[in-house]
């Protein structure tokens, strides 16, 4: 039941603004998994025209 | 030129889903649950996500039998195993939460048992696909599984574990889901964004995976 209670943690994560920065952390970790799903897009299409040709 | 902008709306879709997740208001105050009911916008759209990349590998499976095009059978194929990446993650997520909520790991809940037995359907149609050489016959093989696994494991994810008597899991068996806790809305305006976000993203994976299956296979045509 570790996290059925209001711990002391979260409440200085949100009282002090700190929970943006795990929010941030986050968000690049996704962007960066997001920008090479592009990249991967990309050479798929860059062979598929190969392929094509 | 490939269209790229609804993979941009995923990402965006997804982004706002982690900020919003956090910093929305939501009723953080519910029994056992509290603040993780902001999993909510997390593990739920893993599942829904693996249930529509299943029903596409199911008709993609209806159209292989009709039209006997191998293409058809890699779109199947492709759309199931991301699919599976994606039920994975919801076991594991589910799991987790279970573990700070139930305070067990796993439970004996038909909810539970019903996904856990969902998926293995779904392994056991990787294992047929790799017994059969012959593409023709493979395709052919696993999209008639395919055409009863489908429906299975609808009843076994949503139909069973609704019929069953209790259940701890949300809207199953005697327990009510988020729609009747969600009375201000607040959930709604990032749990749909989140779902549709994940859908389009999981989406995007698997068309990859199928379009190098595809070039895999015309390559060894040559």
């Amino acid at each position: 039941m570790a996290a059925s209670a209001q711990t002391p943690l979260d409440d200085v994560f949100y009282s002090s603004g700190k929970i943006y920065v795990v929010i941030a952390v986050l968000v690049i970790i996704f962007l960066g998994i997001a920008f090479y799903l592009f990249r991967l897009d990309r050479k798929i299409t860059k062979l598929e025209k190969k392929n094509e040709a | 030129m490939r269209k790229y902008w609804w993979k941009i709306v995923a990402i965006v879709f997804i982004v706002y889903a982690i900020i919003g997740g956090f910093l929305m208001p939501a009723p953080d105050n519910l029994g056992i649950i509290q603040k993780s009911i902001r999993n909510l916008h997390f593990h739920v759209p893993m599942w829904f996500t693996m249930i529509i990349m299943l029903f596409t590998s199911y008709i993609a499976g209806i159209l292989f039998l009709a039209k006997t095009n191998l293409k058809y059978d890699s779109l199947a194929s492709s759309f199931v195993k991301v699919a599976m990446l994606f039920g994975l993650m919801g076991l594991a997520t589910g799991s987790f939460w279970a573990r700070f909520t139930w305070s067990e790991w796993w439970i004996e809940d038909a909810k539970l048992n019903g996904a856990a037995i969902g998926i293995m359907i779904y392994l056991a149609y990787y294992i047929l696909r790799n017994s059969i050489e012959d593409d023709v016959k493979k395709g052919k093989f696993t999209a008639v599984y395919n055409l009863f696994a489908f429906p299975i494991f609808i009843v076994l994810i949503i139909i069973y574990p609704r019929m069953a008597e209790t259940s701890l899991h949300p809207a199953s068996g005697d327990t009510v889901g988020f729609s009747d806790l969600d009375l201000d809305n607040n959930l709604r305006k990032v749990f749909y964004v989140a779902t549709f976000g994940w859908i389009l993203l999981g989406t995007w994976i698997a068309t990859l995976k199928y379009r190098l299956t595809e070039l895999q296979r015309k390559d060894e045509e040559i």
